[in-house]
């Protein structure tokens, strides 16, 4: 009674949005779609809230098939679509109400389940949605999603543009709304949020290239990864791709991750390397791989 | 060698009635620095940068950028920096030589200047096939490496990125870092406004403002270090609402 998607496939015109994809949610599930902007993430979202009728491949919610039984999805579903989707010049405690009756429910009927969420904005209740900040827009968008005590939430890139503080408290209530039951669809183009839902599906191009827990992905990563530091990145780049053993070298903050050919080797010889080449302050250090390593390997 | 300070902030202030947006801030960035200026929605980042390119008076304080004041030569500045952004970037109707034609033209190179660059920027991001491409065709990670390049085409002293890879696949962000180190590796400046904190890692240097102050300025190393934390992510949760993790 979770989420459902068997060979679904939708294009635009010529460009194929999403091609031949399967998963399942299980019922109360916190589950992640990790991709980049254009991967196919929200022609899921579209799909799976009846907005978009797919080309091929069939996908039920909540036990409901998306194509015919799209009424009974549209009542026990909440979808927090990217963009900011409220209205405007209709204060809080207007759109929340709003969004209430069109349910034919009231904001008391299940204030217990946005309680928490909303007594963060109730001081700014007559305020404007327009003129909120970027954090309490999103805090009032999720609430309009949830006043009919949906079955199923859809949110849709909901931490794109917010700064960390309001990531962490946005991630915080999922989790709550997690443990009352609520199965949760979330998409995210940051890597590192990955790590906080139960399974997640790496998507790219329209194919999704994993699906698993997020420890499991990261523990299929096939080689060992060293953090190599110099004085000059981009010095230190270029020297490390000219390097015969070299399997791959990316950028990662203050080091790069570096993996090399061979299923061993001595971090000796690559540092004799790197001080021939003029490098100094060289630093090899073994590391973890993360979800952007399996992403970049997975999309290899 | 002691590197020349392109950007130095003495105490820069705006103030918009009572409200102080941004509060006597004082840094300086080296030639060839990655400097990331970070801060929550609100803390005051946009009003800081929009003094420090020219485009706002400061309140009271002393600004000099690429060796020009921020008061009386806002000119020159805007003559020696370039700008990226992920909202704004290229215009999607041009197609990619037109683009670079046009921005090499705004920024007053010649002819023959604009011709050279051209056909530098369309060879060294391997654009040759589809320079006679419309922008708006292009996937968004060339957009983004082709807006990039063209930042730098009037060869500014200081870029500055305004959150340039949110959004993007791991591995175009990646090239991308790698045209920016290219880019500080020659010299020029590059001066990164974001709150995304993974893109703060690869700055050689961060700034985090908080309520229109610099709280905390140093590399991420030394930042992660002084607040016992394994991230720039943690570092500003910490500093910016004092949240123990």
């Amino acid at each position: 009674m979770g989420i459902s998607l068997s060979n679904i496939s939708k294009s635009y015109k010529k460009v194929k949005a999403v091609q031949d994809i399967s998963f399942d949610v299980n019922p109360g599930e916190l589950f992640g779609l990790i991709g980049p902007d254009g991967a196919g993430k929200t022609t899921i979202f579209r799909i799976l809230t009846t907005l978009l009728i797919p080309d091929d491949g069939t996908a039920s919610v909540a036990g409901f098939d998306v194509v015919k039984d799209y009424k009974a999805i549209r009542n026990s579903v909440g979808y927090m679509p990217g963009r900011f989707s409220l209205y405007q010049d209709l204060t809080v405690e207007e759109n929340l109400t709003f969004f209430a009756t069109i349910f034919g429910t009231t904001i008391e009927e299940n204030y217990d389940l946005i309680e928490d969420i909303y007594v963060q904005i109730e001081p700014f209740k007559d305020r404007r949605a327009g003129k909120l900040s970027g954090g309490m827009k999103q805090k009032l968008a999720l609430c309009c999603a949830l006043i009919h005590k949906p079955k199923v939430l859809f949110l849709d890139e909901p931490t794109t543009g917010v700064d960390p503080v309001s990531r962490k408290e946005f991630w915080e209530m999922l989790k709550r709304l997690q443990k009352k039951g609520i199965t949760i669809l979330v998409s995210t183009p940051y890597m590192d949020e990955a790590a906080l839902c139960d399974r997640i599906a790496l998507i790219q191009d329209g194919e999704i290239l994993e699906i698993d827990t997020p420890e499991a992905i990261v523990n299929k990563f096939p080689k060992t990864i060293y953090n190599v530091g110099a004085d000059n990145m981009y010095k230190l780049i270029q020297t490390l791709k000219g390097y015969k053993h070299l399997y791959s070298v990316f950028p990662f903050g203050e080091f790069v991750h570096y993996t090399d050919k061979r299923d061993s080797f001595e971090t000796a010889e690559l540092k004799s390397y790197l001080e021939n080449a003029g490098l100094i302050d060289i630093s090899i250090d073994a590391t973890q791989p993360n979800i952007e390593d399996a992403f970049m390997e997975l999309a290899k | 060698m002691k590197k020349e300070n392109v950007i130095v902030a003495e105490e820069l202030t705006k103030a918009f009635g009572d409200f102080k947006a941004v509060n006597a801030i004082s840094f300086e960035v080296k030639k060839g620095e990655i400097f990331g200026f970070l801060g929550a929605n609100g803390a005051g980042k946009t009003t800081a940068m929009k003094m420090l390119i020219g485009i706002s008076k400061p309140s009271s304080g002393k600004a000099k950028v690429a060796g020009f004041d921020v008061y009386t030569q806002t000119e020159s500045i805007k003559k020696n920096i370039g700008y990226m952004s992920q909202k704004f970037a290229l215009y999607d109707d041009l197609t990619v030589k037109e683009n670079i034609t046009f921005f090499g033209g705004i920024y007053g190179l010649s002819r023959a200047k604009i011709k050279e660059k051209r056909e530098q920027l369309i060879s060294e991001l391997g654009l040759e096939g589809i320079s006679n491409k419309l922008v708006g065709s292009l996937p968004l990670g060339w957009k983004q490496k082709l807006s990039f390049s063209v930042s730098l085409i009037h060869e500014p002293k200081i870029v500055f990125l305004d959150e340039p890879t949110g959004g993007v696949d791991p591995i175009t962000r990646r090239q991308f870092w790698e045209m920016i180190y290219k880019a500080a590796d020659q010299g020029t400046t590059i001066f990164v406004t974001t709150h995304y904190m993974d893109e703060a890692e690869y700055c050689d240097r961060v700034s985090i403002m908080v309520e229109g102050k610099i709280e905390a300025l140093d590399t991420p190393k030394k930042l992660k270090e002084q607040f016992k934390v394994a991230s720039m992510n943690d570092v500003f949760l910490k500093l910016a609402r004092n949240i123990e993790l």
